[in-house]
């Protein structure tokens, strides 16, 4: 029977050529695709600057770089990952392609605005190479100041403003979402038989709609601050320095929600399909969502205990922390629940969600380390923090992120890629991260400061571990690049559903037609009908 | 409700949800919103001119309060509007509150050093 399966004859992919039809298509998978090419080329470019600091850090003297580069590689990293790869990540490029047929619509809510986005990141991203080449920017991702304001001699306005910029491609794809999903739901799709990738999504929107102009803004005043010497942050002149961490840290502590939810609302998907059961708790898993949305605007402080705020208000924000980690660990059980007796299987796709279970774990309890204030004063700006949030960011949402991508990819293409090539490449990427990550927390609790490009000698077995760490991690990313362009012509035609799995977007064909559907949907089922123990084609498990 | 996608434009509305669409204000309503702003900016400015002590801070922020109150109301249509669109805004303004309720903390109790007895 799988011998038979034939590619569509007309599907989103060859309904056009050249790049004309690409470039000004209003067809949110084209557009997922757009996406999907540019933020890798990022993540290429800031796993660059990666490998640069993980080599400096091989030995405890300064041999490669000088301080000041060092001091840029960092900050290129930072802001390169945070702001052009893993915030558009899953949102831009699943999210896109997903959304509309997961509810059974045509397309999102306005195309023309999609297309829109994905041309304002561009442009940001422009903006942000700009000022690599003109000698790049040192102020590290969070643009402190007075540093950012007043003694960095580096290029932080372009840097700035290319952030600022790609931030409005956020703001539009998030309300293109939230209109999606209130409008655009076939009849009788519900709220409550919505695949909770859909939730996590509508969740994610939110903060990006709500939390995006506030970092714009800050970057604003750092401009006018830098530029025309306004006197916002610098206390000689009213100001306080403190003001921005304030405003800073408002967008970019639910930032991080910005790109764990969706990955959050991959792993839902995922671990349903490859245990043949419902999600255990399904409207707990929903709403756990939002409750991370809003929980997350209210936890900022936690980056500023050492910064010189109030004791009391330290105290606030520490209670506050503590508070966000219960909609989290709802969610944790519930994936762990909804495991408990199913029928386990071991693709590719769903090693990444054992992988992200692990590391979202881990990554999750150690930042109630870091809620705590006396922990906090400890190990701040150490290596311990670097640690966990690299548990939560590359742990949680590349996990996720690559795991979506490996389960939707047949969907995309219409095509498999090679089984056993994922498989390596998921192992890889588990063992790597935790070699290249897990002495981080060691030695930042010994107490190596983050942001130095020497150390002393005691430190360096761990950052060759480290180190070569990295080195496994970088092949396991590299691999996909391989086999998923090896894939697009020589894979195997995988039809329209090759893991039997249960979503809207799996009813129609793989690569799907531009209209999704060549008819509105009906009999919406309810979310992951899952009949345990069936029996899937051997070639395919 | 099976049947051919609509051709022109994806944009599908649910039924459940009506949209209120089209709705056309009068042209002196918003002539007269208009002068309002332009009435609250004159008294703006010359409040500016009469030191308040304390309040001034205050009546400045008040007025701009104000002005953009109507603005969102009438020149945004959100007064006309559904009530989901309603809940958005009000979200909007609910997430500024905690920005600056939040922050406050901070400053407010930054002179409460040093710490009672009891919390030391
Ligand atoms: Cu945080």
């Amino acid at each position: 029977m799988l011998d038979t399966l034939k590619l569509p004859e007309r599907h989103y992919l060859n309904n056009g050529h050249g790049l004309k039809s690409w470039l000004l298509t209003k067809d949110h998978k084209r557009i997922a695709i757009l996406y999907l090419i540019s933020i890798s080329a990022f993540f290429f470019l800031g796993g660059l600057f990666a490998v640069g600091i993980r080599l400096e850090l091989t030995t405890p003297q300064g041999d490669f770089f000088q301080p000041d580069t060092y001091n840029k590689m960092f900050t290129l990293h930072g802001v390169i990952m945070v702001f052009f790869f893993l915030i558009p990540s899953i949102p831009a490029v699943l999210g896109n392609f997903l959304i509309p047929p997961m509810i059974g619509a045509k397309d999102l809510a306005f195309p023309r605005i999609n297309l829109l986005s994905w041309y304002i990141y561009v442009l940001g991203g422009l903006f942000a190479l700009f000022a690599i080449l003109v000698g790049g920017v040192d102020t590290g991702w969070t643009f402190y100041t007075p540093y950012s304001s007043a003694a960095s001699n580096t290029n932080v306005i372009p840097t700035a403003l290319g952030v600022f910029i790609a931030g409005f491609s956020s703001i539009l794809t998030g309300l293109n979402f939230i209109v999606t999903i209130h409008r655009m739901r076939a009849p009788g799709m519900t709220w409550f038989k919505l695949p909770l990738f859909v939730w996590a999504h509508y969740a994610t929107s939110l903060i990006q709609v709500l939390g995006t102009p506030v970092v714009a803004i800050t970057i604003i005043m750092v401009f006018v601050e830098r530029a025309f010497g306004f006197g916002i942050f610098d206390p000689q002149r009213g100001g306080d320095p403190v003001l921005f961490q304030h405003l800073f840290w408002f967008y970019s502590h639910p930032a991080v929600y910005i790109m764990i939810l969706p990955a959050m609302g991959v792993i839902s998907e995922l671990i349903s399909t490859f245990s043949r059961k419902k999600v255990f708790g399904y409207s707990f898993v929903a709403f756990s969502s939002l409750a991370i949305a809003v929980f997350g605007f209210i936890v900022w402080a936690h980056h500023m205990f050492v910064a010189g705020i109030s004791v009391y208000a330290a105290m606030v924000f520490s209670f506050l922390s503590f508070s966000v980690a219960i909609p989290s660990a709802v969610k944790t059980f519930n994936w762990t629940a909804t495991l408990y007796k199913g029928s386990l299987t071991f693709e590719a796709p769903m090693l990444y969600v054992y992988g992200f279970l692990g590391l979202f774990l881990v990554g999750g309890l150690t930042g109630l380390f870091l809620a705590t204030l006396g922990v906090d004063v400890h190990v701040h700006d150490t290596y311990f923090v670097v640690a966990h949030f690299h548990y939560i960011m590359v742990g949680g949402a590349i996990m996720g992120y690559l795991g979506g991508l490996h389960f939707w990819w047949p969907k995309i293409v219409g095509r498999m890629y090679s089984e056993f090539l994922s498989r390596i490449s998921a192992i890889l990427v588990f063992v790597g991260f935790n070699l290249t990550f897990f002495p981080q927390f060691v030695l930042g609790y010994m107490g190596m400061p983050r942001r130095y490009h020497m150390y002393p000698d005691e430190f360096q077995v761990l950052n060759v571990m480290s180190s070569a760490g990295a080195a496994v991690l970088g092949l396991g990313y590299l691999l996909p690049v391989i086999y998923f362009l090896w894939s697009l012509k020589h894979g195997e035609v995988a039809g329209p559903n090759p893991w039997g799995a249960s979503g809207l977007e799996w009813r129609t064909a793989s690569p799907p037609p531009t209209e999704n559907f060549a008819e509105v949907p009906t009999d919406i089922p309810e979310a992951y009908e899952y009949t345990p123990h069936v029996v899937r084609e051997a070639k395919l498990v | 409700m099976a049947g051919p996608l609509p051709r022109n434009g994806p944009f599908r509305f649910q039924q459940d949800t009506p949209l209120v669409m089209g709705h056309v204000a009068s042209k002196s309503m918003y002539y007269g919103i208009f002068a309002a702003l332009m009435v609250l900016t004159w008294i703006t400015v010359a409040v500016a001119y009469v030191d308040l002590g304390a309040a001034n801070k205050a009546v400045a922020l008040g007025i701009a309060t104000i002005k953009a109150t109507l603005v969102v109301l009438f020149f945004m249509h959100v007064k006309e509007s559904s009530r989901l669109t309603k809940v958005i805004v009000a979200s909007g303004f609910f997430f500024l509150a905690i920005l600056v309720a939040l922050t406050m903390t901070d400053y407010a109790s930054r002179g409460f050093l040093p710490m009672p007895p009891g919390l030391q």
